[in-house]
């Protein structure tokens, strides 16, 4: 744990929020089309209308609010997931959840011919939540009950699933792919703030839910025995961090496309930070999560200039080897 | 009468116990096969009725039959076969090993290696004009090659003092989502229709094979199926668990390590001819265990010929259902293996 006391966390806090406000700055600044801070001050208070006016309002902005809304979800989704599952490999990723909202999508175009995007969201949250109750029911059947491995694996196994039916769905529809490709590798450019807007609820609720919520994660993390003997209806909770963790990462993929890796990274950073005391690390994570993703979409954009890297395959990139470090340590080192 | 029986041959020197019963079944397999095999090989855009399918197979058929199944139907529906057969074998090594039922080459990441590799092989041996600089033929060389080096990959990340089954997954499982990451970003950066092409290969489809594919493809599976076969004690003793196969005198790490090679060149072959036919390898041995049971020496010939039945019928249900469209076989081995591995999985639950 870095920050030991009360005053130190706030400001520990306090600092991740300016470097927050800072990577949001430098993604509306920084890109392809040259732009200045001045610019980006008078898009917003002196719009004239300008090539580089135009760029920072309808492309930038909605880009760099989009990144941080699902960073800040994915990272918040992960810690959730980390802690009910007491798996330290947890994430919506992994664990099929958003093979299962982006097959939903998918399918949303190709069978349903959905084109509103409350639509669309609604079919997210509906794979996202399909995929997420079979990886928990799989993962608890037999004798010794629920496991981290066999929860890991079910994850896995469902990712493959949904990944082969979106692949199936695309083979049939070539024309789909090339609208959808883009997307499917995760990735927060060329989003409308629109698209952010119509989910802005859900997510809304998702983080305020999982505020209020953390005092009651510490009592679950003792272990259900435990929780039980201490009066936390272990039931009703474990319900509400599975709706919160399949309505931030249905959104999320809602936006984004499956984006990997933020949810597995940010809370273990976030856990030693500031400890695993839940009512600081779920508004951490948010903030980490928000300031991972913004940085992995800043660089996505100089790495192969003057063509873009999808954020997700940056975000894979970072994340394998910290996966790898984790898996290697083990499921009962802390 | 007892449940086995017993061959000794070469004066006792070598003997093999067989199960009866899964012989039985094993036997019944191969004629389901057989028959799969004649009518998968009599439909299509010309019917050609299944006796004459099999005066064709012993070299007696008319000419236009001849033609038509020697030189398009017969390879296709060997690779279908073989690729089955191979994939099958390959998860039931990997469950038994991992000794968990959900383990497969494609949560293992090997499946995604190939895929990446192949979809890299188009984008580096590309020009300007997006055409291939080098032969099409190579396309397998760099799908076994992924295969194998991701393979290894996973071995080696997995080592410490050892490799345990659950490093294994979980760095196959991490290794394999980089893989799909990977796979993604090459097809957005390369053009479209190259990206659609690389799409319909990581589904998996035997289209398009030749004689000079069954001709590499064949002797590769049949020589590992065969030393798969013989590993199937070492398996038996493995799915133990670690400490009861050390107190047996096992070398579980050598052994482990030869399950793994064994299964990779299975996958490796198989990805290589017919890209990623996903499933095969979770649902074959789950089929197999339920009729003959978890010995591996009755398990794997079982669950071969049933991945072999597999990979056929989807191909069959591809190339026949929406004629004149084409569906890759691997969409059928999702689509149908998918739903009917979750009702296994529940029904053991409640067993």
């Amino acid at each position: 744990m870095l920050l030991k006391n009360t005053s130190l966390k706030w400001a520990g806090f306090l600092i991740a929020i300016i470097v927050m406000l800072f990577l949001m700055g430098a993604s509306i600044v920084f890109g392809y089309t040259d732009t200045t801070l001045q610019m980006a001050i008078d898009a917003f208070t002196n719009n004239n209308g300008s090539n580089e006016h135009i760029i920072i309002e309808t492309v930038r902005l909605p880009r760099a609010l989009i990144a941080s809304a699902v960073g800040a979800s994915l990272a918040i989704a992960g810690a959730l997931m980390q802690t009910l599952t007491k798996n330290p490999l947890a994430a919506p990723g992994i664990f099929g959840i958003n093979a299962g909202a982006g097959f939903a999508v998918v399918a949303a175009i190709t069978l349903f011919n959905v084109n509103n995007m409350q639509g669309f969201n609604a079919l997210a949250f509906l794979g996202a939540a399909v995929a997420a109750i079979s990886v928990y029911a799989i993962g608890s059947f037999g004798r010794e009950g629920m496991t981290p491995m066999k929860l890991t694996l079910a994850g896995a196994a469902i990712s493959a699933m949904f990944a082969s039916f979106t692949q199936g769905l695309l083979v049939l529809d070539e024309a789909l792919l090339d609208q959808v490709l883009f997307w499917l590798a995760g990735s927060v450019s060329g989003r409308k703030l629109e698209t952010l807007i119509s989910v802005l609820p859900y997510i809304g609720i998702g983080w305020v839910g999982a505020l209020f919520i953390s005092g009651k994660m510490n009592i679950l993390a003792m272990g259900e025995d435990v929780a039980k003997g201490l009066g936390l209806n272990t039931g009703f909770i474990k319900i509400a961090i599975g709706v919160i963790v399949i309505l931030l990462a249905g959104a999320s993929v809602a936006v984004a496309g499956p984006i990997g890796f933020v949810g597995i990274v940010v809370p273990h950073l976030t856990r030693s930070i500031v400890g695993i005391d839940h009512r600081w690390v779920i508004p951490f994570a948010g903030v980490l999560g928000a300031i991972l993703l913004l940085a992995a979409d800043i660089a996505a954009r100089y790495l192969l200039m003057p063509s873009e890297v999808p954020v997700g395959v940056m975000t894979a990139i970072i994340g394998t080897p910290f996966f790898i470090y984790i898996a290697r340590r083990g499921f009962n080192a802390r | 009468m007892s449940k086995y029986k017993n061959f000794r041959l070469l004066g006792g020197k070598f003997s093999v116990l067989v199960d009866r019963k899964a012989s039985f079944i094993f036997i019944i397999l191969v004629l389901i096969a057989f028959v799969v095999f004649t009518i998968s090989t009599g439909s299509g855009e010309m019917k050609i009725n299944p006796l004459t399918v099999v005066k064709v197979l012993f070299g007696a058929g008319p000419e236009m039959e001849t033609l038509v199944i020697t030189s398009f139907r017969l390879p296709r529906i060997i690779v279908a076969l073989i690729v089955g057969m191979s994939l099958a074998v390959a998860g039931g090594i990997l469950q038994g090993m991992i000794r968990n039922p959900l383990a497969s080459p494609d949560v293992l990441g090997i499946t995604g290696g190939a895929a990446a590799a192949v979809v890299g092989f188009l984008a580096i041996f590309s020009d300007k004009n997006h055409s291939l600089t080098v032969s099409i033929a190579w396309l397998p060389l760099a799908a076994f090659i992924g295969a194998g080096v991701v393979a290894f990959l996973v071995y080696f990340l997995a080592w410490k003092n050892g490799v345990s089954p659950i490093r294994l997954v979980l760095i196959g499982i991490g290794i394999s989502t980089l893989m799909q990451a990977l796979t993604t970003f090459l097809m957005v950066s390369g053009p479209i229709y190259q990206a659609s092409q690389a799409n319909i290969w990581i589904t998996g489809t035997v289209y398009g094979s030749n004689w000079q594919n069954v001709a590499i493809l064949v002797p590769w599976a049949v020589i590992f199926l065969i030393i798969a076969l013989i590993a199937a004690r070492i398996l038996n003793i493995q799915e133990l668990g670690d400490d009861v196969a050390t107190g047996l005198g096992e070398k579980v790490q050598k052994h482990r390590f030869i399950l793994l090679m064994i299964s990779t060149a299975l996958i490796g072959g198989s990805v290589a001819f017919a890209g990623g036919i996903g499933f095969v390898g979770l649902m074959a041995p789950h089929m197999a265990r339920r009729l003959v049971g978890s010995s591996f020496g009755a398990l794997l010939p079982t669950s071969a010929m049933l991945g072999g039945i597999l990979v056929m019928l989807a191909d069959l249900i591809g190339r026949t259902m929406f004629s004149p469209l084409e569906v890759p076989a691997g969409v059928f081995t999702a689509g149908i293996g998918a739903p009917y591995f979750i009702y296994l999985l529940f029904k053991t639950r409640n067993a």
